[in-house]
């Protein structure tokens, strides 16, 4: 009764944390040495390391769309942000000789600034936030090109090459910077009233205004920061490749970061924030596509088999399949308690 | 009469006639019929899939895998057509089919399991995509016969101009598409369902089945730009049509149609596309500026339009509380 009462407590933050475990324990099984770690001149290397190494950029974006989501909002052009921050970066260090952390600072600033105006756009003039983004998703990749003067800008820098591929006790550099800024962000989201304030805001934004939350600027702060996350995002994978991509870079990365946030359990109509369980639904689907590399499977199979898994997953987490799921089970337990004479009646876990 | 309903596409309109008459003003070239007929043929994908978003979005809905269902589409063809031999009538007839059923299904799963449309056509996106890679991984021309002579079909207008085959089957979808807005039930029920779901309810719209409906006509509308698209490249390719969507929505959007839902019109929806496709001739005809103005003036449009609409949203509000 005691496991069952903590099952269903918690089943919440267990599923993604158990499918997690099984994605893995089933890769590893069809591949062998998938689980091993080795030491090489102070390195560590391996299958779960390189997992580590490519979710740190979908896991920065999806920090930042995480919270944004908690708002009750979205953001679509965090693909065009990594686009246009990485040809900052490309496009500073090639033509200027500033020192590296003023050209990665004007990156920062960039990102943050496309985010202020989506959050302009969402909290001034009160836009849907899926039509206020879109705008910059649009225009972001030309303002990308436009920089970059429509050419892949390659560079070489001795710092940024360290952020894309550097390793640091024995980690890569960018994982740290990911945990960094993961620690950071719980620690304010979770120890400061902040956290709370957002998750009031995209609960009931009339709600919250009438308590007295600083609701627009909330908002608009939340937006600042995906911006940001975004544009650590890519300066990262601008210094993986040692170039800036206008057309290519964070394409698509948008979709992994809003399934990942969605994998972690909140819904998409705010209120909630999940900030840990968005990094594990980020390595989830990291997993998914390294497993589906790596067990020989052709990689076209990746789409389908991601559409799939969301699919199961809404499905699942809809409030009416839950309805359904509940009415089914509590009819059964009462055909069998009227049959028994039981009264202590269903109290069971209805695992999702 | 003019009031705040139709000032959207009458922005819309004065876009469409002072970029084109720039154009003939600025560019002696543009002034032949020929460029006129060359944005219909050329825009004829993007329009057909925009019509289908029309409808979504009229009911308070978004559809974002349109342009995975046009490249998916395109290679089930193709591969229908060349690797079983089938005739293209049948081969067009089925991947039609399969365009409306997957349309419905995602209808199905919106209405049904309130699920945002936005996160099941994300899925839908990914799913299409993916299935296109399963069916071919590389682009493939479609050379046979009847789809040739499809493309063949021209009609000369005065001037160097003439109407496509593929100008041609936009212009009757078009038709078809403002016909069903206006003239029917269904289109009365989208209408009411984008203004107020709740209300539609309560007034006997019946709102699951109309739910589904408009998914699957999304779907026939982006399956039939897919066929299209077939048509007017020759060929199939699954990494065809990536980000259509976008443009789609821009094209609604730009078409005077109110992203919340119930006010807009099918018709410019195709204003709306064919602006798009005057900056692209406007950019080309200059010759100087390059590709990513397109995008930068496309969005730069959307701002201006999405803004438009608020203030007469806001507007409308203060003068019914006065």
């Amino acid at each position: 009764m005691k496991k069952n009462n903590f099952l269903h407590k918690h089943q919440k933050t267990l599923a993604p944390l158990l499918s997690l475990v099984l994605i893995i324990l089933i890769t590893a099984s069809v591949t062998p040495g998938f689980l091993s770690i080795r030491m090489v001149d102070g390195h560590l290397f391996g299958s779960l390391l390189d997992i580590l190494h490519r979710a740190t950029p979908t896991a920065l974006v999806a920090l930042g769309m995480a919270v944004v989501i908690g708002t009750r909002g979205i953001d679509l052009s965090v693909g065009a942000v990594i686009a246009i921050s990485g040809a900052v970066t490309a496009v500073l260090t090639v033509n200027t000789d500033w020192p590296v952390w003023v050209v990665i600072l004007c990156a920062l600033g960039t990102g943050m600034l496309c985010g202020l105006w989506n959050g302009i756009l969402v909290s001034v003039f009160n836009i849907q936030p899926i039509v206020a983004t879109l705008i910059l998703m649009v225009a972001g990749r030309g303002i990308a090109q436009m920089i970059t003067e429509g050419q892949i800008v390659t560079f070489h820098s001795d710092v940024l090459d360290a952020i894309g591929n550097g390793y640091f006790l024995a980690f890569p550099i960018r994982v740290w910077i990911a945990i960094g800024m993961i620690v950071l962000t719980v620690l304010v989201m979770r120890k400061t009233a902040l956290g709370l304030f957002i998750e009031a805001v995209g609960a009931n934004v009339r709600a919250s205004r009438l308590v007295g939350i600083e609701a627009r600027l909330l908002v608009l702060s939340a937006y600042v920061f995906s911006g940001l996350c975004a544009a650590m995002s890519g300066i990262i994978l601008a210094a993986d490749i040692r170039g800036a991509d206008a057309n290519n870079a964070g394409l698509w990365l948008e979709l992994d970061a809003i399934l990942a946030v969605v994998l972690a359990g909140a819904s998409l109509a705010g209120g909630r924030i999940y900030l840990l369980l968005t990094i594990v639904g980020v390595l989830i689907i990291q997993t998914l596509t390294t497993a589906i590399l790596t067990s020989g499977l052709p990689a076209q199979y990746n789409l389908v088999v991601k559409a799939t898994i969301i699919l199961a997953v809404l499905l699942v987490q809809s409030p009416k399949t839950r309805q359904w799921l509940s009415d089914f089970f509590m009819k059964k337990k009462h055909a069998e308690n009227s049959r028994t004479g039981n009264p202590d009646t269903g109290k069971g876990s209805i695992e999702p | 009469m003019i009031n705040e309903r139709n000032l959207p596409i009458l922005a819309t309109l004065l876009v469409f006639i002072l970029l084109y008459g720039f154009g003939m003003y600025e560019y002696k070239g543009f002034r032949d019929t020929l460029v006129f007929s060359n944005l219909l043929t050329d825009n004829a994908f993007l329009i057909i899939t925009a019509i289908g978003m029309t409808f979504v979005i009229l009911s308070g809905g978004i559809d974002l895998s349109v342009g995975s269902m046009i490249a998916f589409i395109g290679v089930l063809m193709a591969y229908l057509i060349t690797s079983t031999g089938m005739h293209p009538l049948f081969a067009i007839g089925i991947a039609l089919v399969v365009g409306v059923a997957f349309g419905a299904i995602m209808g199905v799963i919106i209405a049904f399991f309130e699920i945002q449309a936005f996160i099941v056509t994300l899925a839908g996106m990914f799913l299409f995509r993916g299935l296109a890679y399963l069916i071919n991984l590389d682009a493939v021309p479609i050379d046979h016969p009847f789809i040739t002579g499809l493309y063949d079909i021209y009609v000369p207008l005065p001037g160097r101009g003439g109407l496509t085959f593929i100008a041609m089957a936009m212009l009757v979808l078009l038709a078809l598409g403002i016909l069903l807005a206006r003239r029917t039930r269904f289109g009365m029920s989208v209408y009411a369902l984008g203004g107020d779901s709740h209300s539609a309810a309560l007034l006997g719209v019946p709102v699951k089945k109309t739910i589904i409906k408009i998914y699957a006509l999304s779907g026939f509308y982006s399956a039939m730009s897919g066929v299209i698209f077939a048509i007017y490249t020759g060929s199939a390719y699954p990494l065809a049509a990536v980000g259509v969507e976008l443009d789609a929505i821009a094209a609604v959007v730009i078409g005077g149609t109110l992203l919340t839902g119930g006010v807009g019109y099918v018709f410019g929806t195709f204003l709306g596309g064919m602006i798009q496709g005057i900056i692209q001739t406007l950019i080309t005809f200059d010759g100087s500026l390059n590709s990513w103005w397109t995008k930068l003036a496309v969005g730069g449009l959307l701002l201006f339009f999405i803004l438009l609409q608020k203030g007469i949203v806001v507007w409308v509000k203060k003068r019914s509380a006065a």
